[in-house]
């Protein structure tokens, strides 16, 4: 008895000491994601933004880590929200945790000029067969400061509207082929059934500068409203703004999916791709979703046209995310050659022929050449092209009717926006559910945007 | 006005006779039940809709009308386990047992201080502790990842151990503290008369009486460091990862997530269910230790 007791005492410590002792060197000298390495190889950690084309791209790395045998890639992949606050502290701060990282339109200009990013223009230049006059110009022009470019493009997007094409013939709509938003908000009541039942169209509702914001900035444009005037005037309470906002609260609240004010891009997806709305105006991105049969029920019967219009003659945002080195990573060649092997032309055709990724999921509105592969324009022919047409067309220094002292479409590249943008979209997100009006809206975000606007008038 | 709105009803009544008060007392027994088992199954149904959603096709997660009959699949797990779950696993594990260890060995001492051995000013102590709590954490996270940063422990897992210590010690002396005073102040006085050193009395007569108040605060310790996910995303990259920080990855802006999410999700909570699972009894016992009076 006293023997057992005495040997089980014994053992509790020694079974805790060795689990201990393999629990700290499995967590070698910093974690157990640092296990592998081998000397000699540079490890590359790229910290990126979780969609689908960046996951098939970590699919697609280890091929480079082959063909690039000194080497070794670590892959930091969050959702939107969580990596861009996550890079930014870290770029930011100098934290160096990252040697690659996945920034926008948004980011690359106003890092560029804080002296953050590195400047790649050597580095393209000093890569042969990388043609850097393949990019889509716009999409470019959106990732330079002072015509260098500080981050390359890995997919670009812009804004399209997707409609059931099997619905609007049995309703005898012909959708125009550049359809106004008074025309979408007709179709929209002529193909709703209904609560319970399939609704007109998906408009993300959800707060967030990048949520509900990104579509209804393109409407805002359009109708000729705009954030400030020249002189950084707020300008969120003007008849064109008010229209705007009203026009869409309404159509999304009439016409549009149930729990719109919690919608984004993937309970759009879902709803459009599970057959319950007959219109989704979003993401061009969309169209890879929602025409993978494993994703929707409906691939295969989805029309595509423009993004609607008002006053201006085209509406379509400008995104893209990019891949930069930041200022502070000491592997910036390493870097790069991953960086220049996921941005190629070879990496297109690359992920088109994989049997795991297919044509439908390259990474689009990057490249320019990219529309002219075969295969592509085979299975994408419904989109591509609009894809490319409005990403050309997009403007952002001339977003709406009149001037604007900012640039960007579906947002207002200022470091502030990130919050202003945030704030105001909550004020709209409330409109949607219905707890407030859209001028009662519109009251406190001109407030938010005057703080922010008073700022830039000195 | 509460107090005349919320008059129990069978002060209303007339006094009723020995019988029909039993049945009363029975009905009363069936409403409890009916209670618990509304709140029983409004905290189950989440996670039972997370591991049923983990089972399904992307196109069936997220339905207008939800679905319960479908095709259930292992692809979601498939695909968590082909994105490399393991080095998160490990750091959880690491992160977690040894802040918990950690907790234990500075919180016993702190809360026998406090409690048994009221040293100088306790109150002010204990008053300390739980300070630290008051803060959202969200209002230092500059400051600890701007030091955290200048001494180059970024994304390193010690440093979660050393914060997640520092985040359960106040809650487990607050804890232990409970089951501290339970303890017969005369078995101490006994010890002392004996001439027991504090450190035996503390081994041999204290611990085993307050053991499964220990194992409480233990399990609650390792399930504030399991699920902890603010400090892990802003303090870590490649290396040090944990499961919460896995877990988001799978949230995407552009596609379908829900099935996957919920697939990685349940792995995640499986670790934390089992060792509450094994630990049941103990914990009952624990939780309703400090309880008795």
């Amino acid at each position: 008895m006293h023997g057992a007791v005495a040997r089980r005492r014994g053992r509790l410590p020694a079974v805790l000491g060795a689990v201990l002792a393999t629990l700290g060197l499995l967590a070698g000298c910093s974690g157990a994601g640092a296990l592998g390495s081998a000397e000699g190889v540079e490890t590359v950690t790229v910290a990126i933004v979780s969609n689908p084309q960046m996951e098939d791209a970590i699919s697609l790395a280890p091929e480079f880590e082959a063909e690039n045998p000194g080497i070794r890639l670590r892959f930091v992949s969050l959702s939107e929200n969580e990596a861009r606050a996550k890079i930014t502290a870290s770029v930011a701060t100098g934290g160096g945790e990252f040697d690659i990282v996945m920034v926008s339109n948004y980011e690359t200009p106003q890092w560029a000029q804080n002296g953050w990013l590195t400047d790649l223009e050597p580095y393209m230049a000093a890569t042969p067969g990388y043609d850097r006059a393949d990019f889509i110009p716009t999409v470019r022009d959106s990732l330079s400061y002072e015509g260098r470019m500080y981050s390359v493009p890995f997919y670009g997007e812009s804004s399209f509207l997707m409609y059931r094409r099997d619905l609007f013939e049995q309703a005898g709509i012909q959708m125009p082929a550049q359809p106004t938003w008074p025309q979408i908000a007709e179709f929209a009541a002529r193909l709703d059934q209904g609560e319970g039942r399939q609704r007109g169209i998906c408009l993300r509702g959800k707060p967030g500068w990048g949520e509900v914001m990104a579509p209804l900035d393109t409407v805002i444009n359009t109708f000729g409203g705009r954030w400030y005037d020249p002189q950084w005037r707020a300008q969120l309470t003007s008849p064109e703004v008010r229209n705007a906002v009203q026009f869409y609260v309404d159509l999304v609240r009439q016409h549009g999916q149930p729990g719109a004010s919690q919608s984004g891009f993937s309970e759009c997806a879902t709803q459009f791709g599970q057959g319950q709305v007959a219109m989704w105006y979003d993401a061009t991105s969309a169209a890879g979703t929602v025409e993978d049969p494993a994703e929707s029920t409906v691939a295969g019967r989805i029309g595509y046209a423009p993004a609607p219009v008002v006053a201006t003659p085209s509406s379509g945002w400008l995104y893209t995310w990019s891949l930069a080195i930041p200022q502070t990573s000491p592997r910036k060649d390493a870097a790069w050659r991953f960086m220049s092997w996921m941005t190629d032309r070879e990496y297109i055709q690359r992920a088109g022929n994989d049997p795991d990724i297919g044509w439908t999921s390259i990474p689009p509105g990057s490249r320019q050449s990219t529309y002219q592969i075969p295969q592509y324009q085979q299975v994408a022919n419904a989109y591509a092209p609009l894809i490319l047409d409005g990403l050309q067309r997009a403007n952002p220094q001339q977003p709406t009717v009149q001037p604007v002292p900012y640039q960007g479409v579906q947002f207002v590249r200022i470091p502030e926006f990130q919050d202003l943008g945030t704030r105001v979209s909550q004020q709209v997100s409330a409109a949607i559910a219905g707890q407030i009006t859209v001028d009662e809206a519109l009251e406190q975000s001109q407030n938010y945007a005057e703080t922010v606007g008073e700022s830039y008038q000195r | 006005m509460a107090i005349t709105t919320s008059t129990p009803p069978d002060t209303q009544e007339p006094a009723a006779p020995p019988e029909p008060r039993r049945q009363k007392r029975s009905a009363a027994n069936v409403w409890l039940g009916v209670i618990a088992w509304v709140v029983g199954i409004a905290f189950f149904f989440p996670v039972f809709w997370m591991v049923l959603t983990s089972f399904k096709q992307e196109t069936d997660a997220y339905t207008t009308t939800p679905k319960i009959i479908f095709e259930p699949t292992l692809e979601q797990y498939e695909g968590v386990f082909s994105a490399g779950v393991g080095p998160y696993l490990v750091n959880s594990l690491i992160a977690t047992v040894f802040s918990t260890l950690l907790v234990l060995l500075l919180g016993i001492p702190a809360a026998f201080a406090v409690s048994l051995r009221p040293v100088k000013k306790t109150q002010d102590v204990l008053f300390f502790f739980i300070s630290t709590k008051m803060l959202p954490v969200v209002a230092v996270i500059v400051p600890i990842y701007v030091v955290v940063n200048q001494i180059g422990m970024l994304d390193n897992i010690w440093t979660l151990v050393v914060l997640y210590t520092g985040m359960n010690l106040p809650i487990a002396v607050w804890m232990m503290r409970s089951f501290f005073l339970e303890v017969p102040g005369e078995l101490l006085e006994q010890a002392s008369i004996d001439g027991a050193p504090l450190w035996r009395t503390l081994r041999e007569i204290v611990l085993p009486i307050i053991s499964p108040g220990i194992f409480a605060t233990a399990l609650i310790c390792v399930i504030f460091a399991w699920n902890e996910f603010f400090f892990a995303v802003n303090l870590t990259a490649a290396n040090a990862g944990t499961m919460p920080v896995f877990l988001v990855g799978f949230i995407t802006s552009e596609g379908l997530y829900w099935a996957q999410l919920s697939a990685a999700a349940t792995l995640a909570a499986l670790p934390v269910i089992l060792a509450g699972w094994v630990a049941q009894n103990k914990l009952v016992q624990g939780l309703s230790f400090g309880a008795v009076k």
